[in-house]
């Protein structure tokens, strides 16, 4: 049978292949290039060794890009994932409306980041406003906005995932340790959430990555001000190829640093969740 | 008796956050009727006879901005590629799950591997590389779109194909179907479950995308809704809040119409799709 599938590779893989190749591996590959060389557009570029890495290493908003998003990606990940497996536990047991619920919580994931991002920007500025201040003058509004919308964005979408993994959890487990005398902490502890390990994996995969790789949000709500304060990583890279012409080299340079961060980052935390995975 | 006490309590308590979740979209939508001096002003009272503005918002948003165009370049963009991500990419993991050999280790793996590469990494180049093809249209964008959506869908895909018994294809086979005629008359049937959690996930990515299209479309003569909206906010000069707000009302209406009528769907989509990754 696999003889026969061979044969029919141009109907079955080609056109798939062929649009991964013009959407991602030739533009990735070129990317990897023009990260050493100095370029205005692709066909001028000059081979320049790491110039460009040196150059963004030691930009100040680049760096100040990194920790702001490093603790950005923290705060989200807790916030996010402690409230998301909360409100699932609290809508798996039996309280009245639990559907309604689920619905209001998902909602705010399937709009986008830009119109969210306006959204808050007229809630938040009209709070401030109140009392005489902006979103766009204090870095720490724009970081505690940025939270707060992010979290409203994302725990429904975790708490989806957290629901089907609870509901997934053989009930005979929990009634036997129920016998034994566990009581609900317990129950909690030794047996929801070791057996909740793949879901944890999940979410807390996707919170990271999520929050290192927003840039709508971002740009919507501050758009990085005042002065580059609460700029994250791919809105700083975003600025660079565009804000500025001639740095276009060095942007591309930020970009496959900021690609190598995305991708370690993502295999420690899978690294570090999967070791507590229990088999079933 | 204490178990019901705590259960209307949770009802309760849960009623309150909801209505705290779709308060800011209930004043967004309050404000679309104000006019827009008031709106940045006091932009939580209710509009009242000095500051209502009927339609006014929506009429311009529709008439000056083309809002209108733009919802259904969107949705031109969204549906089509949806649909030739769905069959091109089901048809790629069919193959290199059932054809085993380097080749299509690799393409799985470098499928894998796209997954977790940001936007960013890539938008210059293929920017670029769309320019020279061509593909600055609503029409060529959907190959861009096949192209970096591939690696989720391929993934979800070959995750679903793993556990079809091949015996049922083998069948088919001897019946006397060729590879196409099995695919889409035994595998296609088997597998709709997960053509739709893979289209409802890249649709929700498609239809709220702006860096991409906007990097990739020629913008002067097609506009998606985040670029619309995007553009109006970021315009220098006068910002017209009136609009804007009427644009994110009718930029959110559609989305939760759609929530609404399929959310059965979507939210199984969301978790089969979050287990599988």
């Amino acid at each position: 049978m696999e003889k026969s599938i061979k044969r029919y590779w141009p109907v079955f893989i080609l056109p798939t292949m062929a649009a991964f190749m013009i959407g991602f591996v030739v533009p990735f590959l070129e990317g990897i290039y023009l990260s050493f060389c100095d370029f205005t557009t692709i066909k001028d570029a000059s081979f320049v060794g790491l110039e460009n890495y040196a150059k963004a290493i030691s930009d100040k908003t680049f760096t100040h890009a990194f920790s702001f998003t490093t603790v950005f990606a923290i705060v989200t990940l807790v916030l996010i994932n402690v409230l998301a497996f909360a409100v699932a536990l609290a809508l798996t047991q039996k309280i009245k409306g639990t559907n309604i619920f689920r619905t209001v919580f998902f909602m705010p994931n399937l709009i986008g980041g830009i119109v969210l991002g306006y959204v808050w920007q007229l809630i938040f500025d009209g709070i401030l406003g109140k009392f005489d201040l902006a979103l766009k003058l204090n870095a720490k509004f724009g970081f505690w906005g940025l939270v707060i919308l992010i979290c409203w964005q994302q725990i429904g979408y975790m708490m989806i995932v957290y629901i089907a993994g609870l509901q997934a959890i053989p009930g005979s487990l929990n009634e036997a340790a129920m016998i034994d005398g566990a009581n609900a902490r317990q129950r909690l502890f030794k047996i929801t959430i070791p057996m909740m390990m793949p879901s944890i994996t999940i979410c807390t995969f996707l919170t990271i990555t999520n929050s290192f790789k927003l840039f709508d949000q971002n740009l919507s709500l501050t758009s990085g001000e005042p002065m580059h304060q609460t700029e994250m990583m791919a809105l700083n890279i975003y600025d660079t190829f565009y804000g500025h012409v001639g740095f276009e080299g060095v942007g591309q340079a930020k970009a496959v640093i900021f690609f190598i961060i995305v991708v370690a980052i993502g295999l420690i935390q899978l690294r570090a969740t999967r070791d507590k995975e229990v088999q079933q | 008796m204490k178990n019901k006490k705590s259960g209307i309590f949770a009802t309760l308590f849960f009623t309150v956050i909801s209505i705290l979740f779709v308060a800011p979209i209930f004043v967004v939508l309050m404000n679309s009727f104000k006019r827009k001096a008031f709106i940045s002003l006091s932009p939580f009272s209710m509009p009242d006879e000095k500051s209502y503005a009927g339609l006014e918002n929506y009429v311009t948003s529709i008439t000056k901005y083309e809002f209108v165009k733009a919802v259904g370049w969107t949705l031109f963009i969204t549906v089509l590629s949806v649909i030739v991500i769905l069959v091109c990419c089901s048809m790629c993991a069919w193959y290199i799950t059932r054809v085993k050999n380097k080749l299509t280790k690799l393409i799985y793996l470098l499928c894998v591997f796209s997954m977790v590469i940001p936007f960013q990494m890539v938008m210059f180049t293929l920017s670029g590389t769309a320019d020279s093809l061509h593909l600055n249209t609503p029409w060529g964008i959907v190959i861009v779109y096949l192209g970096f959506g591939a690696g989720l869908a391929v993934f979800m895909f070959c995750g679903f194909v793993k556990s079809i018994p091949i015996e049922i294809e083998e069948a088919a086979m001897i019946d006397g179907c060729n590879p196409i005629k099995t695919f889409f008359s035994v595998v296609l049937p088997i597998m709709k479950p997960t053509y739709i959690s893979v289209g409802i996930l890249e649709a929700m990515w498609i239809w709220n995308d702006f860096l991409l299209p906007y990097l990739v479309l020629d913008i002067k003569k097609f506009k998606t809704i985040s670029i619309v909206v995007q553009y109006m906010k970021g315009s220098y000069g006068r910002v017209d809040m009136g609009a804007i707000m009427a644009c994110l009302i009718m930029a959110i209406i559609p989305v939760i119409v759609f929530y609404l009528s399929c959310q059965k769907y979507i939210i199984k989509g969301v978790a089969a799709g979050a287990v599988k990754g």
